[in-house]
């Protein structure tokens, strides 16, 4: 390789030496649209003016082309040859403009600015640069191949692995259909069971609750009945505005009359009649700030909840689900109702005050409820065995469907995780799934964003990944990440930088983005040869 | 940028984006407002004693009493030279000194003579010297009129609102108390109402312990005659200043006020208490010298007339003249106001530059682009985004670097990873002619390894607060100090900071930026200084709206002292007053991306320019939020034609430089940007006159106009210098303007087709997106360089094209464009006069001396008709025929490569 470059070098300078005549600033292949001594019609075929005024520092053509040499048109361009570099074009504004441009250093002729020529300098240094980008690619493609290899096998693994677990899948879903009959062979006794034991504890509850409501009722009666006289009258109701039957704010006469049935005033007898009338609003004079028990609701008492079916369990494993974005998640926690504790218990708790507790359950029941509570497990372990044999199917189809490049080269970083620290952050790296920074000195995890797609130039789509909605921002977008890919040996996170507010940048070194070297030195594009 | 970590949560809280008004005063809630707001018109407690009256060759003093409360104010009258009166009144026995503002004039103005023409019991007459113009004083109640001829120009109390709060001694009790008897008789002879507020005031949670007590000062003009004026920025309001009978006067106090709103009166970040009045016949204005917190209100006897309403006064020969009353109203110091008396718009310029000086002239490349961010993240970035304007070829002068650049924002340093080479940066920029602005605030972060902060500490230079210690507030760098700029040795200290030994990493092509200078202080009163805070024996309410002007001063000083007084200084300021036009740039603060913010920068500019601060610009794309594809092009559009072009953007806010909304919009945007480029030659010309004369760079039509009424209120276009008329596109989905082109008997160029336009007609104006409606002024000739580069300074050598548009005369101004030299007269300055086909360039400044290297390349002719021959005669008398072209659908010749050097006299003549 060094011979031929030398070779290479020799023969430039050979060329340059013969180098053709032609006006400044126009390229060797369109030296003969500049014919000297003949009129120059402007490129763009506009104007015809005469060859003196090609390069005279005044702009005649629209598209620049009789002054390819100077400054003069503001569409115009330079070349440079750069013999011994890369020969290219600059906008006219940087010909004579004191600043170096090209790095033959034709452009300041007249500029008095001090420019070296710096051509063969660059070459030698981007032909060392080169050499080594292609030592790396050329060892980088070689890792390639064996990821690429990895990936076919892992694939096959997950394919068998696949239909070995859909296979499974099949007996245990027998297995469950089972083992739900059992259950619900056991349950159905266990079920009649219970409900005599709680009618039984209903009724005995009644007989309490009566009993205690009598014995109110005698205590308000004497509470009410004021001047002792044994009998309730209006003028003694009507001290309880509370009672005040359509709510009105006044509690009249007449509607304590109502009260107690169209009459002046009741005994103790008449009273009970009164006291269903008004129990549910009366407020005892003692105690005015907690009004009266109302009657406890009428509902069934709940049995505290061991009962499987109403039961949601949040469903971790279901990699889908977790896709999905946080705003869902969020809706979810606020119909809460796994998390938040049964409504019941609170109600339960005052009943146990009042009423005592539920006596337990006679030996009969109880074997009755041990032998479904039995099959009630082996049912959920059955159950919850063949979710995760879901699980496991979902995530290797989803994986095997993965696009992790033509020849699945990506495929090792699934589920990896890659680390750079900075100055202030950790960042971290987790392809196909997540980036994140954290301070390096605590303080909590923020997400850069989550894996979104693949998304270079059309051309070259494996070599950007874009992650999304991350964390938001304030005033601004919600945090994202572009991850560039470039070729090298090792699998790094090189660099992190936050270009925009919010919006990061990492550079991301693999072998699997390393292209097959060209077979030979990349030359230089001579069109002066 | 503002206090967005203290506001943060006011935002969130209201959810809105507007304001916050509740962070900021209204009159009713800032005391001394409120007491003298109640006053009424028409009753006068103070009286001329006549018998007081002394009269020295320019002085006149006479001594005013309060019937009231027998308290004397002495009145000082002076004629000063140009047309201008000058009327001083302070207490004639004051408990103590009351601050008068230091350091704004620029000399002691020199007077003239005053003489008395007539005196009885009632009143005095006095000369005005020439013009014949009079002063009358009449004793009971005191009031000044102005007169000239039979007209009165301006009269002084003439509703009675002369209002002088004498200092007294601290009550023992504090509030009027519903008490029957004071517990302590004062020595006064009478007893004064102590009013709350008068004493100690509180506003949110922040109290204002006013050890001086109550001393507002205040005083009505009315302006006969006059129904419109102008000026007294910063407001977000129209050009036109509107009444306040309706709701709250417009205030001058320098606030950091974030996300402001617009179109109302409330204050800004700067302001200048100059007013303009202008009618048909004359211009005059009213320069009010208060530093201390100052509400102005506005209001008219036409004022709530229809247009139909006025000319059915008319045409019924009402007796009524229009009439605007003006009233001022300051917190404290003394009553000083210098009465310009025009008569043309320009002799108010040039009065008013008597007195504040000239805009400073700035170094030609700072008339170029400027990209700025909050912010340019490190070294890398800089390098990129310099890269990126080579790459899509769109030319820029400065690259600005926001308070990330420093270490831990400590001002004067750097951050040692982000930029742990500056000079390397710097270099790197210097190499391609290009310079960088870096950011210095007035805050100072109270650290005791951070050597600038132990200087000013060490040697005593903080504000103090009202017990003794050093004042400490929260800004940027969390708690900081703020050094006491009204010291001069501590702004000769700080100026000495900015040596490159001090400074580390700068370099000779490192500019400033002052920002914060209000002073902003997150958890103070209005996020600004408490009043109570001290400045050696004097408030922090006697100096607050001059805070910011000094620290502007002593950084100019700064940049100039590091060269050794050889090179212009660039210092941008946020926070300004009367004056600070001699210190360097300005710009409308933290503005957001909205339609509206876009056409409001045209008022605000204008406004700024009448009271003699040029160099002034918006934030192009607005500070706040992100502007979409079409407001940033009409923004940039906009901006080339505005003084001061800046793009800046909010630290949240996505990457906005020019190329990053596609190839169509980049191609908008360089086209905007290189036009700028192609006009900076009369850009600079204008700024040499500015500097010479005060007259405005940017400026509203009526003052060049100042007959036709119909140009009065226009802010949706202006005038740049007398000669161009620009009409940005600021409304969105727009597909035409209309432009109202003035003048009578005049032609105006568009400078794109060179299409004629008749003047005195609103021109209907179709418009795409590559529109920027501008117009030369026929009569005129504009020097151009059409070569664009990548920044000013590359195009230094290159050739200029006139742009003649008959019949014509213009200037040529040229220097080095960076140093003081032109005051050792290094410059040319030439005149450009087209008459009787004759084209030629005569020397305006003989005794001045400069050579350049830029010739003529090209000579663009508007409205010509085509010659049959043209030649050349250049200064050694030789004579040679030059090639033209005549487009004549247009009327245009162009004449090919004359080739003459710029500086030298030459003749081309048509035949």
């Amino acid at each position: 390789m060094s011979c031929q470059y030398l070779l290479l070098l020799l023969l430039f300078g050979e060329v340059s030496s013969v180098e053709v005549q032609r006006p400044r600033g126009v390229p060797l292949s369109k030296r003969p649209l500049y014919e000297e001594n003949k009129p120059f019609t402007c490129l763009d075929g506009s104007r015809t003016i005469p060859f003196d005024r090609v390069n005279d520092d005044y702009c005649d053509c629209q598209d620049g082309s009789d002054e390819p040499g100077t400054a003069a048109c503001p569409q115009g361009s330079f070349h440079c040859t750069n013999a011994g570099f890369r020969p290219t074009f600059i906008p006219s504004s940087r010909v004579n403009d004191g600043i170096c441009d090209c790095c033959d250093a034709t452009d300041e002729y007249n500029s008095g600015a001090d420019c070296q020529n710096t051509c063969r300098d660059l070459w030698r240094k981007e032909k060392e640069s080169m050499e080594k980008l292609a030592e790396i690619a050329k060892e980088g493609f070689l890792l390639k191949q064996q990821l690429i290899q990895e990936a076919k096998r892992g694939l096959e693994d997950k394919k068998g692995k696949l239909t070995e677990v859909q296979n499974s899948k099949k007996d245990l879903e027998e297995k469950v259909e089972a083992l739900r009959t059992v259950k619900e062979t056991a349950e159905q006794p266990e079920k009649e069971a219970k409900e005599r034991h709680l009618k039984a504890w209903d009724e005995q509850k009644a007989v309490i609750r009566m009993e205690k409501d009598k014995a109110r009722m005698a205590e308000v009666f004497l509470e009410l009945d004021g001047d002792g006289d044994g009998s309730v009258s209006v003028a003694e109701l009507l001290s309880h505005s509370e009672l005040d039957q359509d709510s009105d704010g006044s509690f009249t006469e007449a509607e304590a009359q109502e009260l107690l049935g169209g009459v002046d005033k009741v005994d103790t007898a008449a009273f009970e009649t009164v006291w269903g009338n008004i129990k549910e609003k009366y407020m005892s004079e003692s105690n005015t700030d907690a009004p009266a028990p109302a009657e406890p609701p009428q509902e069934e008492i709940k049995e505290p909840a061991s009962d499987v079916d109403s039961e949601t369990y949040p469903d971790d494993d279901n990699p889908e689900e977790e896709d999905e974005d946080d705003e869902e998640e969020d809706d979810e926690m606020d119909d809460g109702d796994y998390k938040s504790p049964p409504p019941t218990q609170t109600q339960e708790k005052k009943d146990d005050d009042e009423e005592g507790t539920m006596p337990p359950y006679d030996e009969e029941t109880q074997n009755l409820i041990n032998v479904a509570q039995k099959a009630r497990d082996e049912f959920d372990e059955a159950e919850k065995a063949l979710r995760e044999v879901d699980d496991n199917i979902s995530n290797l189809e989803k994986e095997i469907s993965f696009d992790f490049g033509p020849s699945a080269e990506f495929a090792y970083l699934y589920s990896q995780c890659y680390e750079l620290t900075t100055g202030e952050y950790v960042y971290r790296l987790c392809p196909f799934n997540r980036v994140s920074q954290k301070p390096k000195y605590g303080g909590s995890e923020t997400n850069l964003g989550t894996w979104g797609k693949w998304a270079g130039p059309e051309d070259d789509i494996y070599s950007v990944m874009k992650y999304e909605h991350g964390t938001g921002c304030w005033q601004g977008p919600n945090r994202s990440t572009t991850v560039k890919l470039t070729c090298g040996t090792e699998t790094v996170v090189t660099s992190t930088s936050e270009p925009s507010r919010c919006e990061y940048l990492m550079e991301f070194t693999s072998p699997a983005v390393c292209q097959e070297p060209p077979p030979m030195t990349p030359d230089p594009d001579h069109d002066e040869l | 940028m503002a206090p967005v970590l203290v506001l943060w949560l006011a935002v969130c809280l209201s959810g809105t984006w507007a304001v916050d008004r509740g962070n900021f005063k209204t009159c009713d809630q800032s005391s001394f407002c409120k007491r003298q707001r109640a006053l009424k018109p028409g009753e006068s407690p103070y009286r001329a004693l006549l018998e007081t009256m002394e009269l020295t060759n320019t002085r006149l003093t006479l001594q005013l009493i309060n019937d009231n409360n027998k308290v004397r104010l002495l009145l000082e009258l002076y004629r000063l030279q140009g047309n201008i009166t000058r009327v001083k009144i302070n207490e004639l026995k004051p408990l103590k000194p009351r601050y008068e503002v230091p350091d704004v004039l620029v000399r002691e103005p020199p007077t003239e003579p005053l003489s008395v023409l007539s005196q009885d019991e009632n009143g005095v007459v006095l000369s005005l010297g020439a013009e014949s113009q009079r002063v009358i004083v009449s004793a009971r109640p005191f009031r000044l009129d102005i007169m000239e001829g039979h007209d009165v120009l301006m009269s002084l109390n003439s509703r009675g609102l002369l209002a002088f709060e004498h200092l007294r001694m601290p009550q023992q009790w504090q509030v009027v108390p519903p008490h029957p008897y004071p517990l302590q008789i004062t020595a006064k002879e009478e007893e004064e109402k102590v009013e709350e507020g008068m004493w100690e005031e509180t506003f949110k949670s922040h109290s204002d312990s006013k050890p001086n007590g109550p001393s507002a000062v205040s005083l009505d003009f009315s302006l006969p005659g006059v129904e419109h004026v102008y000026g007294i920025p910063e407001h977000a309001d129209t050009l036109r200043l509107k009444t306040t009978d309706n709701g709250d006067p417009y205030r001058l106090y320098n606030l950091d006020v974030f996300q402001y709103e617009l179109y109302n009166p409330m204050a800004l970040y700067g302001a200048v208490p100059v007013m303009l009045a202008h009618n048909t016949k004359r211009t005059t204005g009213i320069f009010w010298l208060n530093a201390a917190e100052t509400w102005v209100d506005i209001s008219s006897n036409t004022a709530g007339k229809t247009v139909f309403g006025k000319m059915l006064d008319y045409v019924q020969g009402s007796s009524e003249t229009p009439q605007t009353d003006v009233r001022w109203i300051s917190e404290s110091g003394i009553i000083d106001v210098f009465l310009m008396l025009g008569p043309t718009p320009k002799d108010v310029f040039s009065q008013y530059a008597s007195l504040t000086g000239t805009q400073s002239f700035p170094p030609l490349s700072s008339l170029g682009y400027h990209q700025c961010r909050w912010n340019y993240n490190d070294q890398e970035d800089v390098r990129s985004v310099d890269a990126g304007f080579d790459e899509h070829d769109i030319p820029y002068d400065f690259i600005w670097l926001d308070i990330e650049h420093t270490d831990g924002k400590r001002y004067f340093t750097w951050d040692p990873h982000k930029f742990a080479t500056p000079k390397e940066m710097l270099q790197g920029l210097l190499e391609k002619k290009r310079k960088m602005v870096a950011i210095v605030d007035p805050h100072i972060k109270v650290d005791s390894n951070y050597k600038i902060h132990n200087e000013i500490r060490s040697r005593g230079f903080y504000v103090k607060n009202k017990d003794g210690g050093d004042y400490e507030g929260w800004c940027w760098p969390g708690s900081a100090g703020y050094p006491d700029f009204t010291r001069a040795d501590m702004r000769a200290w700080w100026a000495s900071m900015f040596a490159y030994d001090q400074y580390e990493g700068t370099m000779e092509n490192l500019y400033t930026w002052n920002d914060m200078n209000e002073p902003s202080v997150f958890n103070g009163p209005e996020v600004t200084m408490h009043k109570d805070a001290m400045h050696g024996s004097w408030e922090h309410r006697e100096v607050h709206n001059l805070y910011g002007l000094y620290v502007h001063r002593a950084t100019a000083e700064g940049l100039i002292q590091r060269s050794g007084g050889v090179e212009r200084p660039f210092v941008l300021t946020r926070a300004f007053f009367a004056g600070s036009q001699r210190y360097g740039a300005v710009w409308t603060g933290d503005n957001a991306a909205e339609w509206d913010h876009l056409k409001i920068s045209i008022p605000m500019c204008l406004s700024l320019g009448l009271v003699g601060i040029s160099f002034c610009g918006a934030d192009v794309g607005g500070f706040f939020k992100s502007p979409s594809s079409e407001l940033l092009v009409r923004w940039y559009q906009t901006g080339a034609y505005q003084p001061f072009f800046r793009a800046h953007a909010h630290l949240d806010t996505p990457r906005r430089e020019p190329w990053l909304f596609g190839p169509e919009n980049t191609a908008l945007i360089r086209e905007a940007v290189r036009q700028r480029y192609t006009f900076l030659p009369y850009w600079y010309q204008l700024f040499y006159q500015a500097y010479r004369t005060g007259e405005p760079v940017m400026r509203p039509l009526w003052v060049e106009y100042p007959q036709d009424p119909a140009t009065f209120a226009v802010d949706d276009e202006f005038l740049i210098g007398r000669d161009l008329l620009a009409h940005p596109v600021t409304e969105e989905g727009s597909r035409g303007v209309t432009a109202y082109l003035p003048g009578k008997d005049e032609f105006w160029f568009d400078i794109h087709t060179f299409q004629k336009h008749n003047g005195a007609q609103n021109l209907y104006i179709p418009v795409t997106m590559s529109s920027i409606p501008v117009f030369q002024r026929g009569g005129s000739i504009i020097p151009r360089k059409l070569r664009v580069r990548r920044s000013s300074t590359c195009m230094e050598n290159d050739p200029y094209t006139l742009f003649v548009a008959l019949n014509t005369r213009g200037e040529l101004y040229i220097d080095d464009g960076h140093t003081f030299n032109y005051e050792k007269k290094e410059f040319i300055h030439r005149k450009l006069s087209f008459a009787n086909n004759v084209l030629s360039s005569v020397n305006l400044a003989p005794d001045a001396q400069f050579t350049t290297k830029s010739w003529v390349e090209r000579v663009v002719i508007l409205g010509a008709s085509k010659p049959g021959k043209i030649t050349l005669k250049t200064a050694d008398g030789e004579e040679s025929q030059l090639d033209f072209e005549f487009d004549a659908s247009m009327s245009v010749l162009t004449i090919r490569k004359p080739g003459m050097n710029a500086g030298e006299d030459w003749k081309i003549t048509l035949k």
